[in-house]
């Protein structure tokens, strides 16, 4: 099978593409998804990646419940996001195709498969007639494409079921897109070859369909063209395809393995977070320990158990494992114990939308405990982020003897991304230290709520350590020798003592990109800050970029730490006319803005369980600059209404 | 699909066990109970059977013969979870119920820790028994002394998951329609491999008890009868009286006849019931004379049949109360075979791993050089 473009067919170059996949969540989409990002990022384009699935493992087939997609944005330049709209939909059956309708703009193009529009199926939707046939689908290009039975039909000779047959039809479809927009299939092949080795009659079936689609595309004059998208230029360097959830697995390994100390994860399996759970499960060989615990509170107590016995300890969740969590994690405050806690945020409330993205934990992470409970806060924002996030979050626990929250989203869990490998040797080391009978003066007793007074970190005295041995819980602590103490004014310098640890951990200043900042393109600094927190900096970068090619004066800084916040923050906040905070929930960090700066930041929110588009936030931030209000130097409009509250779908009563 | 796991023989798992990888005292060096006496002052009731407790475990501590700073005692929240302020080892007071999920990490981590769990039947059978549950399933290598006296302590005075049907208290004032739990049935039916049930005020059993729990390997269960002098005083008089108790108690013994009542002790035997289930009271004379036999103890069979129909001859109304081992079976421990687990994979791959191995680990099979 040819991977280069051959003279059969005109080849277009495309600066990007969005593909967006969509069947059945039986037909193997996220899968066939999986397989072209794959071979998309071995060719060298950029791009961004964007699984949506129903919660349900089968939901009734051909019911619009039940269509799972991924989409794909790969280009020559480098990409922020996985796309706002797809340029191609494939889609399996009608229901694919009425899901995912609404988001398809006029001009792009369908590929679907004809078998699958069966009147019984097209009824199961609501389709009075064939959109396939009824001329309704006319603003589009439509590619109706009988790929169930020319993939039976290409492996008639392999003697398998009829059913088993229509199993690779997601092959046929991966390779008539790889062959419509020049991707190689060699490591999708080799991929099927792991995958099926042992299941021979499967691997070849599989494979037969994977060729077949793409011989359909260079033998069929259905498709005129076929395009090319080249390499995107980037940093020197080895790079991968990586999810947020593997990066972040990879970034708590790599921290365990720099503070040269065991890492073991007490976990209990939840959506989004599991695949952190399997992945670190399958790294025993890097001296990881993965107990699979009977719930939440068991996942975090092991965790924090084994934190006390000298191990990097974490615990991985999502939403509402973290509300399960909350007591262990005020014992972990007042033990002042290094630990990770990862959320992998979903929609909620309760249940909310398990496979869904969402990012309104933020309160909880901060706040979620009784008692005054502060402990630091670190958001990753991109999928590759989630190993520097994951490596800092641990930096932080070590280096303070705190439990730190680490925040990503379902967004950034499946989502995928290029990543420039780092060297492990090059990875900042984390220093520890067990504290030992030395550090105990003659005559006296240990003193385990001692504290380092550059960090205020106590020290860590494990179990085994001889002259050390103490007592430890929940009771209040006697500053410095930790016995039991209910005096009003110990309590009252301890909880202080907690706060002032975690408002002093080291945390870089705000990186704002400002290219006005310096005066040097003839002003005095942007009319607008936009400031975001965690997965949406994908879309805030892109709308950014498509607002300043608009000419809009717009800045940006994006935070790693959400507490402590960076120091300077509140300098940078005032330093712009207006600050718009775009979140995936109704304005968390807003509310910690103003209440922490008193500065009048103004909200953009939207929670759909999906991420921005970067339309929307285009709009956002041109509306923003529209009402920038005039400066002391007369630039800029007057602002007349200086208060921002949440914006409400339209449509929605007020 | 399943995994040969490749389990360690019995006689690794074995009677003897239990302290394997902690590190002994010195040739010579020997402890006494002053040395696990913390300088905490002991803030429990006059009276309450938590001091007996306490005396024999401080006692009995130094027998073990290894190092004061490789034990820990980890317990929840209640009267009887103050406990590790107490000793003079390393200790954590944690959260209510969840003592167990600590202990698992920290076991798990740490091979040459002596790790106790010490709990009330509030803490342990209430808020935490889900925990304690699955602890046993397992067969995590830690000792759990569950102090049972049937009543909320700390939080003064509620009915607890093993007070009696009908028990009044402040929040039960027409008397608890809660079914109690059995703690010995409980454990057998979690199918923890060392079940063991002893009283507060017998020091020379409770120590022996303790004893063969310390040193099974996996999941020790120990049920300790403790009296709470405040809310629910004398509530084991009946097993305290001496009369009263050789009518009552149920000495169970490895390898000997389940006999109990009299003057000798032998005037009550157990036998098989004739209806098929379980087992039954009935006197010495009477099982002669019908040619009934009675039952041997043994606390080594590997079915917890046997076992949990002799906890069944509990009740209540304490009408009769066996004590002693339940059960003492071997079984791998769920922290040895986790380490196990992380060991082989280290050893087949030549060793910890390197920057290097590290780098391959995050390039994984699919990467492209810019």
């Amino acid at each position: 099978m040819p991977t280069a473009p051959t003279a059969s067919t005109e080849s277009t170059p495309l600066d990007h593409v969005v593909i967006r996949f969509a069947g059945d969540s039986g037909d193997g989409m996220q899968l066939t998804g999986d397989r072209f990002t794959a071979e998309t990022a071995a060719l060298g384009n950029d791009l961004a990646t964007l699984p949506n699935f129903p919660a349900e493992i089968r939901a009734p087939a051909g019911t619009l419940p039940g269509v799972s997609s991924f989409q794909v944005q790969f280009a020559d330049h480098d990409v922020l996001t996985p796309g706002d709209a797809p340029d191609v939909l494939v889609a399996m059956n009608p229901a694919a195709l009425k899901a995912n309708l609404p988001d398809l703009p006029h001009g792009a193009t369908v590929v679907a498969d004809s078998d699958a529009f069966t009147k019984r199926a097209l009824s199961k939707v609501g389709f009075a007639s064939n959109p396939l046939e009824d001329g309704s689908l006319e603003s589009y290009r439509v590619h109706a494409v009988p790929l169930t039975s020319m993939t039976v039909e290409a492996l008639a000779e392999l003697g398998l079921g009829r059913k088993d047959a229509e199993r690779s039809t997601n092959m046929f479809a991966l390779g008539l897109l790889s062959w419509l927009y020049s991707r190689p299939t060699d490591g999708t092949r080799r991929f099927l070859e792991q995958k099926f080795g042992r299941r021979p009659a499967i691997l070849e079936a599989n494979l037969r369909a994977l060729e077949a689609g793409w011989s359909f595309g260079e033998t069929t004059e259905t498709f005129a063209v076929r395009y090319e998208v080249a390499p995107a230029p980037a940093a020197a360097g080895t790079y991968r395809n990586v999810t947020g959830n593997t990066a972040l697995a990879y970034g708590l390994v790599a921290a365990a393995h720099t503070a040269r100390l065991p890492l073991v994860l007490g976990s209990y399996p939840i959506t989004p977070a599991s695949d952190i759970l399997h992945t670190l499960s399958g790294l025993k060989r890097y001296g990881v320990t993965t107990l699979q615990a009977e719930d939440e509170i068991a996942g975090i107590g092991a965790a924090l158990g084994a934190a006390y016995g000298g191990a990097l300890g974490v615990t991985t969740t999502s939403g509402p494992g973290l509300s399960l969590k909350a007591e262990m994690l005020g014992l972990a405050v007042a033990l002042e114990l290094p630990l990770v806690l990862v959320d992998v945020q979903r929609g909620g409330p309760s249940t909310g939308l398990p496979t869904k993205t969402e990012q309104a934990d933020l309160l909880q992470a901060l706040f979620g405990r009784h008692g005054e409970a502060p402990l630091p806060v670190v958001a990753a924002s991109t999928p590759a982020d989630c190993f520097d996030a994951a490596h800092e979050a641990a930096r932080i626990a070590l280096t303070y003897m705190t439990p730190v929250v680490l925040l990503s989203d379902g967004y950034l869990a499946n989502g995928s991304e290029p990543w420039r490998l780092p060297s492990v040797a090059d990875l900042p080391r984390i220093r520890t230290r067990f504290a030992s009978a030395d550090d105990v003066p003659e005559e006296e007793h240990f003193r385990p709520y001692s504290r380092n007074p550059g960090t205020l970190a106590r020290p860590w005295a494990v179990p085994g350590t001889p002259g050390l041995a103490h007592r430890i819980g929940g009771l209040e602590k006697a500053d410095g020798t930790g016995e039991i103490s209910y005096d009003p004014d110990n309590h009252d310098r301890m909880v202080r003592l907690r706060a002032a640890k975690v408002d002093g951990v080291d945390v870089p200043d705000v990186e704002v990109d400002d290219p006005w900042a310096d005066g040097s393109h003839g002003g005095e600094g942007a009319d607008l800050l936009v400031l975001g927190w965690g997965s949406t900096f994908g879309p805030i970068s892109a709308a950014v970029r498509a607002a300043r090619r608009g000419g809009a004066r717009v800045a940006q800084a994006h935070l790693r730490h959400l507490n402590p916040f960076p120091a300077d923050l509140g300098d940078v906040l005032r330093s712009y006319p207006r600050v718009l905070v775009p979140e995936m929930n109704l304005g968390q960090l807003a509310l910690l803005l103003r209440a922490r700066y008193l500065v009048d930041v103004e909200s953009h929110t939207s929670v759909r369980g999906l991420p921005f588009t970067s339309g929307e936030l285009e709009r956002a931030i041109a509306d923003a600059v529209r009402h920038a209000p005039r400066r002391p130097d007369g630039r800029g409009p007057s602002r007349t209404n200086g208060t921002a509250g949440t914006r409400l779908p339209q449509g929605s009563p007020a | 699909m399943s995994i040969d796991l490749g389990l360690p023989s019995p006689s690794q798992v074995g009677p003897g066990q239990g302290l394997r990888g902690v590190p002994s005292l010195a040739e010579g060096e020997s402890l006494t109970r002053k040395d696990f006496v913390a300088n905490n002052e002991v803030r429990w009731c006059p009276g309450c059977g938590d001091y007996a407790v306490l005396a024999a475990v401080q006692g009995f501590l130094p027998d073990l013969g290894v190092k004061r700073e490789n034990i820990v005692f980890v317990s929840g929240i209640g009267c009887s979870s103050r406990f590790p302020y107490y000793l003079d080892t390393y200790g954590v007071h944690s959260i209510h119920g969840r003592a167990p999920t600590f202990a698992t990490g920290l076991a798990v981590s740490r091979p040459d820790l002596d790790v106790w769990v010490v709990t009330g039947d509030g803490d342990g059978l209430s808020i935490g028994a889900g925990h304690l549950l699955h602890t046993m399933r397992r067969n995590l290598n830690i000792t759990v002394l569950l102090f049972n006296n049937r009543i909320y302590g700390l939080t003064k005075g509620q009915y607890s998951p093993t007070s009696e049907t009908g028990k009044v208290t402040k929040s039960t004032p027409a008397g608890s329609v809660d079914g109690p739990f059995n703690p010995v049935s409980l454990a057998l039916g979690a199918e923890a491999t060392f079940v063991a049930r002893t009283l507060d005020s017998d020091r020379a059993h409770l120590t022996d008890v303790l004893r063969q729990a310390a040193e099974h390997r996996g999941t020790s269960f120990v049920e300790i009868y403790q009296n709470c002098p405040i809310f629910n005083d004398g509530a084991f008089d009946v097993l305290k009286d001496k009369d009263e108790a050789a009518a009552r108690l149920v000495r169970l013994a490895a390898g000997e006849e389940v006999t109990f009542g009299g003057p000798d002790g032998r005037s009550q035997v157990v036998v098989p019931r004739l209806d098929g289930g379980g087992v039954e009271v009935v006197s010495r004379s009477a099982a002669e004379a019908a040619g009934r036999t009675p039952v041997v103890h043994d606390p080594t069979a590997e079915d917890p049949s046997a076992a949990f129909a002799l906890s069944r001859l509990d009740d209540t109304a304490m009408g009769h109360v066996p004590v002693g081992v339940f059960r003492s079976v071997a079984r791998p421990a769920y922290d040895d075979l986790v380490r196990a687990q992380v060991d082989a994979a280290v050893s087949a791959a030549g060793g910890p791993a390197t920057d290097a191995d590290l780098d391959a680990l995050l390039a994984g099979q699919d990467t492209w050089t810019v």
